[in-house]
């Protein structure tokens, strides 16, 4: 039978509304998605349910309530966001941070980093449809980290532990076996989720030639972390513009061949293995005793006049303050240049002509943070 | 043997009435799935946990044993939400149409030797046409629902089950070709001395993964997928008719882990012989069917959830050819009367190439690892190596 000619009718690409409420949008992000039975046709992001003006509360805050609303911007890798703001400022002041602090933000923001990736690698297990064991075995090792920033700083969640010129407080008298120990059951839980995801045959089926960057695609786009070292460039801010004591550590950068979504897992993991084994390095050369914070620090800190970028590797790439100064106790204008926001701005790109379920799988290969988005 | 009918002691005058005992049978078989139910949520949650080395239910009951009950009692109390656009007619039927199928396939499962609602020359046919029925409803309830993820879902629904409803009959009817009956009864009988796992291994390996897709269980959850499409055709459904449709998986999952129980495992037959009592029979089938939910529940936490077109292209383009093999090689057997342990090499090298097939073609190509670049020299500031 054929169908009735009916010119009333017409064929549309369907549009859905993917979030804000979405399981796998990872917060509240929102994308319009057009599809064309599975396959994606366009690709609207919606952002900014998260905006709270941050950079402007943090323009009204003096340097020291500044380090707070770090936290509260990257919450994923708390220690990374404090870092970098941390050393625009010192950068500006010109302060010099003793060197048990400096391996002490080390150690912290590598396990910070360990916490965030475990935190990816979970998530994307279940973007990739695993029922919650991949979050499971990530989430049991990080909770050992967890404690320990909680013994260290008092707070789970927003550590506000570093300071301008070194660190609140002195660390623990067992911190450098707890960082051990949780170590151990780091690289336990690294093997577990490699066990279960990496040599997966439907996750690599998932996974390979989904969302895949060149190089130069990615350079374009201002990629950076994981997403642009899956494509094949060997950029790490550790290395190429090294801060804090990096230098002295020795550690190696996992670069993707193929740029696709398996990739940005694969230099995840990979990561990972990499910040054990800055942890142990830094572990060893931690100086046992010593100043924590920079002598002669005014209790009211006050910047000269000037202007100042800093910028760290923070696990989902370059985290950057911008930092102006007319003088005084508060910063004139603060711009933080987030990652999650420039990665993101590939997701269209990436997804269209993919599966409707690859776009899911595209989103949670960036690794987003919302807070880090919007700001 | 005599076979008895559920329920209907000879005594009973009452009883005597064919439809009036298949009726009596249908609603205690439905009481007692519905328990079997409650039983199986608990079972899935306590093991999946374990698993994932969590503890699962642990507050009500010892051992969380009462959780269903008050998971039961608070979704039927809750209020029954449909969406003001709903196509009210579709969005009701779609509950019968999913639910009723599910327990009507109950209807023609033995037990025992001797524990069975009806007894039916053609049983396993009539098992696999109603148990095909579902897909039927899932359109209904995603196009009712008015809701774009629920059309997807019930769109990806009805293409996943009738893909894998052909190789599922297929393998059935390579078994019903070794045995020379689709009375799932006959069946059982059949295997007294060896499963026919034994003699039909590739049919086994097509059943068993037709299997998984049937119930819509990982990694075939794709018209449920709750990261992609949130649900699916149950997203607008809530209270007792979303746990109406909750039964219905499980029910389903029930029906046809005894069936392949029955067909493949030698039911209540295998190793003992039909002589040991119906208790002991029970028993057996329960432990049989227990294998089956257990690796679904394995599988279940291990596995991603596989994208729509691998979906298909496994079913047609692999189960599909194999299992028109498997039918092949078992009309040679059968015209040619060649000797029982024919089937076993022929299956048996079936379910070799099949594996050697989903290993060397169908798998993924192992690419090129990452590289390290390590303690590279610090570039100029601003400049991007390599």
């Amino acid at each position: 039978m054929v169908a009735e000619q009916r010119p009333d009718l017409e064929t549309i690409d369907m549009p859905i509304n993917m979030g804000p409420q979405h399981p796998s949008t990872h917060g509240v992000f929102r994308m319009v998605l057009v599809v064309s039975g599975e396959k994606v046709v366009d690709v609207t992001p919606h952002i900014g349910y998260m905006h709270r003006g941050g950079e402007k509360l943090m323009e009204t805050m003096d340097f020291r309530q500044g380090i707070g609303y770090a936290d509260r911007t990257e919450y994923l890798a708390q220690f990374s966001a404090e870092l970098g703001y941390v050393l625009a400022v010192e950068r500006l002041m010109g302060v010099e941070v003793p060197e048990r602090a400096e391996y002490i933000r080390v150690i912290l923001t590598e396990l910070n980093r360990l916490t965030s990736h475990f935190m990816f690698a979970g998530a994307f297990g279940i973007d990739s449809g695993l029922f919650g064991t991949s979050m499971m075995f990530a989430f049991r090792e990080r909770e050992f980290i967890q404690d320990l920033f909680e013994e260290i700083s008092g707070d789970r969640l927003m550590y506000a532990y570093f300071r301008v010129g070194g660190l609140a407080w002195e660390v623990t008298d067992n911190f450098v076996q707890r960082c051990h120990e949780s170590l151990k059951t780091a690289e336990r839980g690294i093997r577990d989720i490699d066990d279960l995801l990496t040599h997966n045959e439907i996750f690599m089926g998932r996974c390979q030639n989904i969302g895949a960057f060149t190089a130069q695609q990615a350079i374009a786009y201002g990629l950076s972390g994981p997403m642009l070292r899956a494509s094949g460039v060997p950029f790490d801010l550790r290395k190429d513009e090294p801060y804090s004591v990096y230098p002295r550590l020795k550690f190696d950068i996992p670069v993707g061949n193929y740029g696709d979504v398996y990739d940005r897992f694969l230099v995840r993991i990979e990561e990972m293995r990499q910040s054990v084994k800055i942890v142990e390095q830094a572990l060893e050369q931690l100086p046992p005793e010593g100043p924590i914070v920079a002598e002669k620090l005014p209790r009211r800190l006050r910047t000269p006049p000037g202007e100042v970028y800093a910028k760290v590797e923070s696990p989902r790439g370059e985290w950057g303050v911008y930092l102006i100064s007319k003088g005084g106790d508060k910063p004139y204008r603060l711009k933080m240049r987030s990652p999650s926001f420039c990665n993101l701005t590939a997701l269209r790109e990436m997804t269209i002509g993919q599966f409707l379920a690859d776009a899911v799988m595209v989103l949670g290969s960036m690794d987003i943070v919302l807070c880090d988005v919007d700001r | 043997m005599m076979r008895a009918v559920i329920l209907a002691a000879p005594s009973v005058d009452a009883l005597d009435n064919p439809a009036l005992s298949a009726l009596l049978g249908l609603i205690v078989i439905t009481l007692i799935m519905t328990l079997g139910v409650m039983f199986a949520t608990w079972y899935e949650r306590k093991a999946v946990a374990r698993m994932q080395q969590r503890l699962g239910p642990m507050r009500v009951g010892p051992w969380g044993l009462l959780q269903p009950i008050a998971d039961t009692l608070k979704l039927v109390s809750k209020e029954g939400v449909r969406p003001a656009s709903a196509d009210r007619i579709a969005w009701d039927l779609s509950l019968a149409a999913i639910f009723v199928p599910a327990f009507l396939v109950l209807v023609a499962i033995p037990f025992t030797a001797d524990w069975f609602v009806s007894p039916m020359d053609l049983s396993l046919l009539y098992i696999l046409a109603v148990g095909g029925l579902s897909f039927i409803g899932f359109l209904l309830a995603g196009w009712g629902s008015d809701n774009k993820y629920a059309l997807l879902g019930g769109m990806r629904a009805a293409a996943q089950l009738i893909s894998y409803e052909i190789p599922m009959i297929l393998s059935m009817l390579a078994v019903v070709m070794v045995v020379g009956s689709a009375d799932v009864y006959r069946i059982i009988l059949y295997q007294d001395v060896v499963p026919l796992i034994v003699w039909q291994p590739l049919a086994f390996i097509i059943f068993l993964t037709a299997t998984i897709a049937e119930l819509e269980r990982q990694p075939f959850d794709i018209p449920t997928g709750e990261s992609e499409v949130a649900g699916g055709v149950f997203i607008e459904y809530s209270g007792i008719r979303w746990s109406l449709f909750q039964l219905t998986g499980y029910v389903n999952m029930y029906a046809y882990s005894l069936l392949g129980a029955f067909v493949f495992l030698g039911g209540w037959e295998w190793p003992f012989g039909t002589d040991i009592g119906w208790g002991y029979q029970l028993l057996l089938t329960m432990v049989k069917m227990a294998l089956f939910i257990v690796f679904f529940l394995w599988v279940r936490t291990s596995f991603p959830r596989l994208r729509v077109d691998q979906l298909m292209s496994y079913a047609w383009k692999v189960l599909l050819p194999f299992a028109l093999a498997q039918i092949f090689l078992n009309g040679l057997v059968l015209v040619y009367d060649l000797p029982d342990v024919v089937l076993l090499a022929t299956s048996g090298g079936g379910a070799l190439a099949l594996c050697w097939l989903v290993y060397s073609v169908v798998r993924v190509k192992p690419r090129q690892p990452l590289r390290m670049v390590g303690n590279v020299p610090a570039t100029a500031p601003g400049s991007v190596s390599g």
